[in-house]
């Protein structure tokens, strides 16, 4: 079974990579800086500048399915957009101004998508692809309570310092599966990259495996650790496999016994892994009794090299034994029996890290694996276009046939080729004819919607709401509020802001909840809140106070200046009759009627939703 | 469209019932003209409702429901007799007490036991798909008893202290209404006078019809819907329902001051006002760990909740209108791992139901003497799901159409199981 489904990907690869010169399963350097990156736009071994090749692939799906694409989206529009999905807040109305007042007008996407990846906005990039790989790696609920090992502050910190340096993704996957350290950024040994892993090591590393196989490769392997699933029998030993090479991980605590064992300190190390069978319940199994021998740990009734074994449960009851193997069918022991021919058959089996350092080895196949650039590019584009090329994103596979499967797999190896430069895949997706398109969808391309249940065909841009962490960060920015508090202190009020939508469901497989969807709940926060309260107050000096009483402008350009700030657009003549009744029944209250007009604006479907 | 001045000789309910069908331009409910709502009595005649009473993790069912002493597996739990014909675990005194009002299903048999996948399946009868989003339980039922619930101005579908799987392809106008098991629920106050409610409703009327009018999807008009729902529920009397605290001391202390039975409480005062559909959560029944030392606590809480809230039901008149299901993704392995714990197990656990027309006291299916299988007819989510359906009245020849425009059968085609009627 294991055995199709790699096969069923070696061919369709294949078949796309043949002209690429890219399928090599030769490893990356975990110390590559990211400098090879190549700078011409036609990448080694891709006959079509990415971006032409998205726009020629999303074009050749319209025309075989019949489907006209919708008209561009405005300026307004795709400015808001670009914002929204690069640095996850709308536009300022000075930035917006500036935007449109860029020339050579043919010219001017280019310049504000390489000005939003470029120096200027280096710092405001880095924290909101941190606070999405945040959510990624830990959840929304990883770190948030005391007694857990994870420390969000120290993930936030270490993707934040890669995101600003443009860390090569794969030098930063490898990065968070061999981080050994301390999770807390106040450790003298600090290490924020393991705070991925340092709460998933519990209960077998069940949770370590799940995440590495679905974020990482896009392969949802969750199911596969039971034993009572009737179907996916074969795939079991597959799990088990990947899930040898977290067994050396160990987490070290250091607890606080006064302050009701709150965590001090943890520690991700490795250590050497003597295989389950003497720790586990084990009533069947023979017990191993470890000896030193010639400078050896070896197993004393085996007198054998000791091989490290992790066991499992089948459905049955019986019990199975599995070794590191990678889910291309890569295993430690032809690796090494290879690299080490006189070391014995065993020997890429050893649990010792003097012989075998599975988490690096793990890293090394991660990073070298067709599905890392698969899943990456899959994941980036969902991000983009609010819908992936297979729903859901981690779930790829011959059972999720992708919808632009050419596509997918060039666009991969393109990214690959351009050593993993993140900027530059958000780059070819931003600038592509997709992304441009405007959300109103006509007769003919109705249907395309994925909350239809249709494979996407990105022939108009789909409705999406904004993450509670955009509307933050939104409010923030149309109210100028960014600069008026120092930015550590923005963050924490932000992160307990945050705090209100999620909930851990408390079960093993870390599951949670986010209200934040649209509910009713997150309605009368947005209604009655604190934050839109605060948003909309006319405070000494704050924004609506400085709107309403800047002489400078004309009642109508105030209104005007809320609507652009709010939803980069101007107001309708509708809107703005609706708005000048108002203040006439307000005698002229500029204030307050301002004050409502916001409150609106930041309460319409136009302002949550990303359009 | 209402102009920009607070209309006189308007009672406030009305006027916020005016405000808050401003905003989605809908007709204004007929409903309007009752000025007072029925009293919880006459509420109680015509009103169905269910509650869910979900253990979240999956609990360990061979502990509670159907015990096996005798297996070399069946843990450290003693069985007692009941007032209904099954043994339950020496732990449940209370509930023993209940059980001519419950049934058990002994016989459940499903295949999802990972927790998602298990929640989804369990919560909708569907398997989870790609391509469609599957209504859950409360969607589905809210969406059918929407006659009579023209007087409620609070959600029909609450889910307390925990979250449900969600409305699926019926849209977020009966998406759960979520809240802790105080009832707290926040940001009810906009802190403005009512003419300035009502001309910031027009506002945002403006701007929300503009928008939705542009063809972008339904996204733009879901959120009008919830919108209104919003506005209605900022000024309900009805949101009285939630203030367990305004119970008797010695009603909580009967329910137990725990998270849920607290819930369990709300979830009666909510029945009383009408709500179609109360999901009560209890987590932490993912015992792979320590499987019988937890259970020495949370048995006795589950014992209080349930059981006061069962003798609550039926003592209020409210029971026959009522439908109480106890259930979680999946039961654990009657295998005791070396955790003294139990992990996931689907093939074999049991599912308690009682009320509305649901016989009590029954005890449907069997499994083996450790187990492992069910040895009866076994059934599935969509069975126990048809039979909470036809249990409440309605009717399994439903069929609603999905975002994708095909056909789907409520409950799935499930069929009801027969023991438990007539």
């Amino acid at each position: 079974m294991r055995v199709f489904r790699v096969l069923f990907w070696l061919v369709f690869l294949l078949a796309i990579l043949l002209d690429s010169a890219l399928f090599s399963w030769n490893r990356c350097s975990a110390e590559n800086t990211g400098s090879s990156a190549t700078t011409t736009s036609t990448l080694d071994g891709l006959s079509l500048d990415p971006v032409d090749l998205i726009n020629r692939q999303i074009r050749q799906g319209w025309q075989t399915h019949r489907i006209r694409p919708s008209r561009q989206a405005t300026e307004g529009e795709w400015c808001r957009r670009l914002f929204l999905d690069l640095l996850g807040r709308v536009p300022t109305v000075a930035e917006f101004d500036r935007y449109l007042s860029e020339r050579p007008a043919a010219d001017r996407r280019r310049i504000w998508v390489d000005r939003l990846l470029g120096p200027e906005y280096r710092e405001q990039y880095a924290r909101n692809w941190r606070t999405i790989w945040t959510n990624v790696l830990i959840g929304r609920t990883g770190g948030t309570n005391r007694r857990d090992r994870t420390s969000r502050p120290g993930m936030m910190q270490y993707l934040e310092e890669s995101f600003r340096a443009n860390k090569p993704y794969d030098q930063l996957v490898h990065e968070l599966l061999t981080a050994t350290g301390s999770t807390s950024p106040t450790a003298d040994d600090f290490n924020g990259a393991t705070n991925f892993l340092v709460d998933k090591l519990e209960d077998k590393a069940v949770q370590a495996t799940t995440k590495t196989a679905e974020i990482f490769l896009g392969l949802a392997v969750g199911c596969t650790q039971c034993h009572n699933h009737p179907f996916h029998e074969a795939r079991q030993n597959q799990f088990w496999e990947l899930n040898a090479f977290f067994r050396q991980a160990r987490v070290e605590i250091t607890r606080d016994p006064e302050d009701n064992g709150r965590i001090v300190k943890a520690t991700l190390a490795d250590v050497d892994f003597a295989g389950e069978a003497s720790q586990s319940s084990a009533d069947r199994r023979r017990k191993i009794v470890l000896e030193m021998r010639a400078g050896r740990l070896v197993d004393r009734d085996a007198a054998a090299m000791l091989a490290a074994p992790v066991f499992y449960e089948k459905r049955n009851g019986q019990l199975r034994v599995a070794y590191p193997v990678f889910v291309d069918g890569t295993s430690l022991v032809e690796k090494f029996s290879q690299k080490f021919p006189d070391r014995g058959d065993e020997y890429g089996n050893s649990g010792l890290l003097a012989d075998v350092h599975r988490r690096r080895e793990l890293a090394d196949l991660v990073v070298a694996s067709h599905f890392l650039e698969l899943a990456l590019v899959n994941r980036m584009w969902a991000h983009f276009f609010g819908s992936g090329f297979t729903r859901p994103v981690h779930d790829m596979g011959p059972h999720h046939p992708p919808s632009h499967p050419e596509l997918l797999a060039k666009l991969a190896a393109a990214t690959r080729s351009a050593g993993f430069d993140l900027k530059r895949l958000q780059r070819w997706i931003v600038l592509s004819e997709p992304y441009a398109l405007s959300s109103r969808h006509s007769r003919s391309n109705a249907k395309d919607d994925p909350a239809l249940g249709e494979p996407p065909r990105f022939s108009r841009f789909y409705l999406r709401q904004m993450r509670a962490e955009q509307l933050y960060e939104s409010l923030l920015a149309a109210t100028g509020a960014q600069q008026t508090v120092p930015a550590e202190r923005r963050e924490q009020l932000k992160e307990r802001w945050l705090r209100q939508f999620s909930t851990a469901f408390g079960t093993n497989d870390q599951g949670e909840t986010n209200i934040f969807n649209g509910s009713i709940s997150q309605e009368l926060m947005m209604l009655n809140g604190d934050l839109v309260k605060r948003a909309c107050s006319l405070g000494n000096g704050g924004f609506l106070d400085q709107v309403a009483t800047d002489r400078q402008r004309t009642p109508w350009e105030k209104i005007n200046y809320l609507y652009r700030a709010a939803l980069a657009r101007q107001p309708s003549s509708h809107e703005i009759s609706v708005c000048n009744e108002l203040l006439q029944s307000r005698e002229g209250d500029i204030g307050r009627s301002l004050q409502d007009i916001w409150w609106a604006l930041l309460n319409s479907n136009e302002f949550i939703l990303i359009h | 469209m209402l102009p920009f001045t607070l209309p006189k000789g308007m009672s406030r309910r009305h006027f916020l019932r005016h405000l808050a069908h401003r905003v989605t331009l809908a007709a204004p409910s007929l409903a309007l003209a009752h000025s007072l709502r029925a009293q919880a009595a006459e509420l109680s005649q015509s009103h169905r409702s269910c509650i869910l009473l979900w253990m979240g993790g999956g609990p360990p069912t061979i502990d509670l429901w159907d015990m096996k002493p005798d297996a070399a597996t069946g843990g450290p739990f003693k069985p007692m007799g009941t007032n209904g014909a099954g043994q339950i675990n020496q732990q449940l005194p209370k509930l023993a007490m209940q059980m001519q009002h419950l049934s058990l299903v002994r016989s459940m048999s499903t295949r999802e036991a990972d927790h998602q996948r298990g929640r989804y399946y369990m919560q909708t009868g569907f398997v989870p798909s790609p391509n469609v989003q599957h209504p859950s339980y409360g969607a589905v039922i809210a969406h059918e008893l929407a006659s009579q619930t023209a007087d409620l101005e609070i959600p029909p579908f609450v889910s307390v202290g925990g979250m449900s799987e969600g409305p699926g392809f019926l849209g977020m106008g009966y998406a759960p209404f979520q809240v802790d098991s105080r009832g707290r629920v926040k940001n009810l106050d906009m802190g403005v006078d009512l003419a300035r409610q009502s001309d910031r409703a027009r506002l945002l009327a403006v701007l929300e019809q503009r928008f939705a009018r542009e063809d972008r999807g339904n996204a733009a008009s879901e959120h009008a819907k919830v919108l209104e729902k919003t506005f209605l529920l900022m000024t309900s009397s009805q949101m009285e329902a939630f203030r367990v605290d305004r119970e008797p001391e010695k009603v909580l202390q009967q329910y137990g001051d725990t998270n849920f039975g607290r819930g369990c409480l709300m979830a009666r005062r909510l029945v009383e006002t009408g709500v179609p559909f109360i999901e009560v959560n209890m987590g932490g029944w993912d015992l792979h760990q320590n499987c019988f030392t937890s259970l020495e606590t949370k048995l006795p809480e589950l014992d209080k909740a349930m059981s006061a809230l069962v003798e609550d039901l039926v003592q209020r008149g409210l029971w026959q209108n009522t439908v109480v299901l106890w259930m979680g993704e999946f039961g654990r392995t009657p295998r005791i791992n070396g955790n003294a714990g139990r992990d996931h197990w689907a093939r074999s656990w049991s599912a308690v139901v009682g009320g509305g027309d649901i016989g009590g006291g029954r005890v449907v299916g069997a499994t083996n003497e450790d187990g492992t299988r069910v040895t009866t007819e076994s059934y599935s989510s969509e069975d126990l799901m048809a039979t909470v359906c036809h249990a409440m009245g309605i009717s399994l020849h439903t069929t609603f159409t999905s975002n994708n425009g095909r056909p789907m059968k409520i409950a799935n085609g499930g069929k009801v199981i027969g023991e438990l009627f007539g």
